[in-house]
C-alpha cells in the first residue's frame, strides 16, 4: 500500500496555509513549468491519471473536461466547496490547511482549459474557510501568481473569486450551484444540456469538487501515470476519507482510493468506542446505501463499493455501534432530506415529508408493519422520478435501511415503542482520543 | 422600485449609504452585465446592516443589482442563513444531524433548551438568544458542533457551551 500523501502532506505544519510555506515546499513550481507546455498536454495527463470526481459521483475528471465545446468563449471554472452531505468534512481541511494547493490546481486547470474566470462556491456556514480562501487568493494576487499575467510572466489573465452560499444542501448539486451563483434560488436544472456545454450565464462551465482540483498540481508534477498507479483500475490517486460516529479516532484520513473500509474503521480510526460491537456503516456520505457490519471488508474504490451495493460517494464514512437504533438514525436522515428538498419536483417535495412522518411515527411507537411497507413504497416512488439526484439520495437510505434492518423496523411496530429507548443513543462524553485534534492523517 | 437620492423608503439614509459603500467592491467580482449574481452577498450585507432582510432591504438589493424585488424575495426566503424576520441578538444554531447526534448532539439540544428556558426553537423573552437546530455543518469528525453568530464551535460539551455563551457580548 502506497504511503504517498498527495493532499495532506502539509496539514498540521505551522503556517501551512501561507503562500511562503507553500512556495518553500516548491509550490507554484508546477504551474511555472506548465506555462511552457501546450495546455492540451495537461488535459492528457489528467485523463491518464484516472482522477475521478471527489464530490460524490466519481465521474472521470479528464473526460468531463473534454465535454467543453471547442469554439465557445468565455468558459468558466466553478469549484464546488459546498460540502454539505452529512458525514462529509474533508474539503474544509484542504481549504484550512493548504489553500494554495487548491489555488495552484485552479490555475493549472484554467490554463489547461483556456478559462480566465473562476469562482469557488463555498457553503455559507464555512465563514472561517471563506476568509482563509480570500486571504490566500489576495496573497496570490499580490504576489502576481494570478492576475493579468500568470506568475508575472505568461500573458494569461486569471481571476479567482469566492462566492459564499447561504445555507442550502441542494446548492452542492452542480446545476443548482450555478443557479445560486447567478443570484437565484437553488433549483436544479434539467440535464442535458450539461454545464460543460451550457453552464454559468449560459456559457460552458466546468464544475469540480475542491478535492478533485487540489489533486491537479501533483498530477501535473509527477505525471498522470504516477497518480493512476497510486490507485487501482479506473480510479487513480489517494482520497480523503472522513470517519465519524462511533469510532475512537474520528477524523480525515488520506489513503489510497482502494483502501480497505474495515481497516480504515478498525485500525486507522481506532475501532468502535467503548469496545462495543459494530452494527452498520454508511460508506460514502448520508445518501449512500448502508452496509451491515459483516459487509465492510471491501475496497473503497468507486466500482468496488458499487459492486457491494453502495457508493463510496464523498468518502464520508459514518459508523454506528450496536447501541444505535436504525429507525431513529433513518428518521433523522429523512428529516434532513425533507428539510433540504428544494420543492421543485413533486415526488421529492411530498415524498421526503411522507418518509419523515412515517419514520417519526414508527420511532414513537405509533407505527404498524403496514407503515414499513408504505415507507418503502414512497421511497420507490421518489427514486428516478426527479430532476436531480436529491430524490435518489433521500430514497437510497430508506430502501437500504429497510433491506438490511427490517426486523428492527417491525419490532418498533410490534412493541409499540423504540426497543432501544434513549439508552445508548448519543455519547455522553467524547471518545478518549477525540480531543487530540480535528485533523488526522496517516502515513 | 426606484429610490430617491439613494434612500429606499423606510430605511435610514445613513445605513443605505453604508450599504452602497460595502456593496461596491463585491460587485466587482461579477461581470458588469451579471451584477444580479451578487444577490446572496448583497442580502447578507443587508442583513448585517439592517438586522434582517425586510421587504425594504430586498427592494434595496434588487434596485442596486438591477433586478426585480421578487428575485430578491425568492432568494431571501430560500436560504436558511438569510433572515427575513428579526432574530435575537445572538443566533445559536446546533447541528443535530446524524454524526453530531451520535456524539451527543441530541442531549446538547435538550441542554441548550433548558439553559435558555425555551421549550422549542425560538427566541428568549429578553431577545438575547435565538436557538435553532440546523443541518450538517461539515464538522462530523469534531462533533457535536454549533454555529454562534455564524462562527463554528466544535467538540462541544455542556461545559464548553456554557463558556461560549458566557463569552458573548
Amino acid at each position: 500500500m502506497s504511503d504517498t500523501l498527495v493532499l495532506s502532506a502539509r496539514w498540521g505544519r505551522p503556517n501551512s496555509a501561507a503562500l511562503s510555506t507553500y512556495r518553500a515546499d516548491g509550490g507554484y513550481g508546477t504551474l511555472d513549468k506548465a506555462l511552457g507546455l501546450d495546455p492540451a498536454l495537461i488535459v492528457d495527463e489528467v485523463k491518464k491519471s484516472n482522477l475521478r470526481g471527489r464530490g460524490g459521483a466519481g465521474f472521470a475528471t479528464g473526460l468531463k473536461w473534454t465535454f467543453l465545446p471547442k469554439d465557445i468563449r468565455p468558459r468558466y471554472l466553478t469549484v464546488n466547496a459546498d460540502e454539505s452531505e452529512p458525514g462529509t468534512f474533508k474539503d474544509r481541511y484542504i481549504i484550512e490547511h493548504d489553500p494554495h494547493q487548491l489555488i495552484e490546481g485552479i490555475a493549472l486547470t484554467c490554463y489547461a482549459l483556456d478559462i480566465h474566470l473562476a469562482y469557488i462556491y463555498i457553503r455559507g456556514e464555512f465563514a472561517k474557510q471563506a476568509r482563509i480562501l480570500e486571504v490566500a487568493i489576495e496573497e496570490a494576487r499580490a504576489a502576481g501568481v494570478i492576475g493579468p499575467k500568470l506568475l508575472g510572466k505568461k500573458d494569461f489573465d486569471l481571476d479567482i473569486h469566492v462566492h459564499r452560499g447561504a445555507g442550502a444542501y441542494i446548492c452542492g448539486e452542480e446545476s443548482a450551484l450555478l443557479e445560486s451563483l447567478e443570484g437565484k434560488k437553488g433549483y436544479p436544472r434539467l440535464k442535458p444540456p450539461f454545464p460543460a456545454v451550457v453552464g454559468l450565464w449560459g456559457k460552458p462551465t466546468i464544475i469540480n469538487n475542491v478535492e478533485t482540483i487540489a489533486n491537479v498540481p501533483w498530477i501535473v508534477q509527477h505525471g498522470g501515470d504516477a497518480f493512476a498507479a497510486l490507485g487501482t483500475g479506473k480510479s487513480g490517486g489517494t482520497r480523503l476519507f472522513g470517519v465519524s460516529g462511533h469510532v475512537n479516532r474520528p477524523g480525515v484520513y488520506e489513503k489510497a482510493c482502494h483502501y480497505n473500509l474495515k481497516k480504515l474503521i478498525m485500525e486507522d480510526a481506532g475501532g468502535i468506542v467503548g469496545g462495543r460491537a459494530l452494527k452498520a456503516v454508511i460508506p460514502g456520505g448520508s445518501s449512500s446505501p448502508v452496509l451491515a457490519a459483516h459487509e465492510i471488508d471491501i475496497s473503497m474504490e468507486f466500482d468496488a463499493v458499487k459492486a457491494a451495493g453502495s457508493m463510496s460517494g464523498s468518502g464520508g464514512v459514518i459508523v454506528f455501534d450496536e447501541s444505535a437504533c436504525m429507525v431513529r438514525a433513518l428518521a433523522r436522515l429523512s428529516r434532513f432530506y425533507a428539510e433540504e428538498s428544494c420543492g421543485q419536483c413533486t415526488p421529492c417535495r411530498e415524498g421526503t415529508n411522507w418518509m419523515e412522518g412515517i419514520l417519526h411515527k414508527l420511532e414513537a411507537g405509533h407505527g404498524t408493519a403496514a407503515d414499513v411497507d408504505k415507507l418503502e413504497q414512497v421511497a420507490n416512488s421518489i427514486a428516478g422520478n426527479t430532476i436531480c439526484a436529491l430524490g435518489d439520495a433521500a430514497a437510497m437510505p430508506v430502501q437500504s435501511f429497510i433491506k438490511k434492518f427490517k426486523p428492527e423496523f417491525l419490532r418498533h411496530a410490534e412493541q409499540r415503542c423504540c426497543p432501544f429507548g434513549d439508552h445508548g443513543w448519543g455519547l455522553t462524553q467524547a471518545p478518549q482520543d477525540a480531543v487530540a485534534g480535528p485533523v488526522r492523517y496517516a502515513r | 422600485m426606484t429610490n430617491h437620492a439613494g434612500g429606499v423608503e423606510g430605511l435610514p439614509r445613513e445605513k443605505v449609504e453604508q450599504f452602497d459603500r460595502a456593496l461596491a467592491p463585491i460587485l466587482k467580482r461579477y461581470p458588469p452585465d451579471r451584477q444580479a449574481s451578487a444577490m446572496i452577498p448583497a442580502l447578507r450585507l443587508g442583513q448585517a446592516l439592517f438586522g434582517h432582510i425586510s421587504p425594504a432591504v430586498q427592494a434595496l438589493a434588487a434596485d442596486r443589482l438591477g433586478t426585480s424585488p421578487s428575485r430578491a424575495e425568492e432568494v431571501a426566503t430560500f436560504y436558511v442563513m438569510l433572515e427575513t424576520h428579526p432574530t435575537g441578538k445572538h443566533l445559536v444554531e446546533l447541528c443535530t444531524n446524524i454524526s453530531c447526534s451520535l456524539m451527543g448532539g441530541d442531549q446538547l439540544w435538550g441542554y441548550l433548551k433548558r439553559k435558555l428556558a425555551l421549550e422549542k426553537a425560538g427566541t428568549t423573552a429578553d431577545g438575547r438568544y435565538s436557538l435553532r437546530e440546523v443541518e450538517c455543518l461539515g464538522s462530523c469528525g469534531t462533533a457535536p458542533a454549533m454555529l454562534v453568530d455564524e462562527e463554528m464551535y466544535e467538540q462541544l460539551t455542556p461545559q464548553k457551551v456554557d463558556s461560549i455563551l458566557k463569552g458573548l457580548s
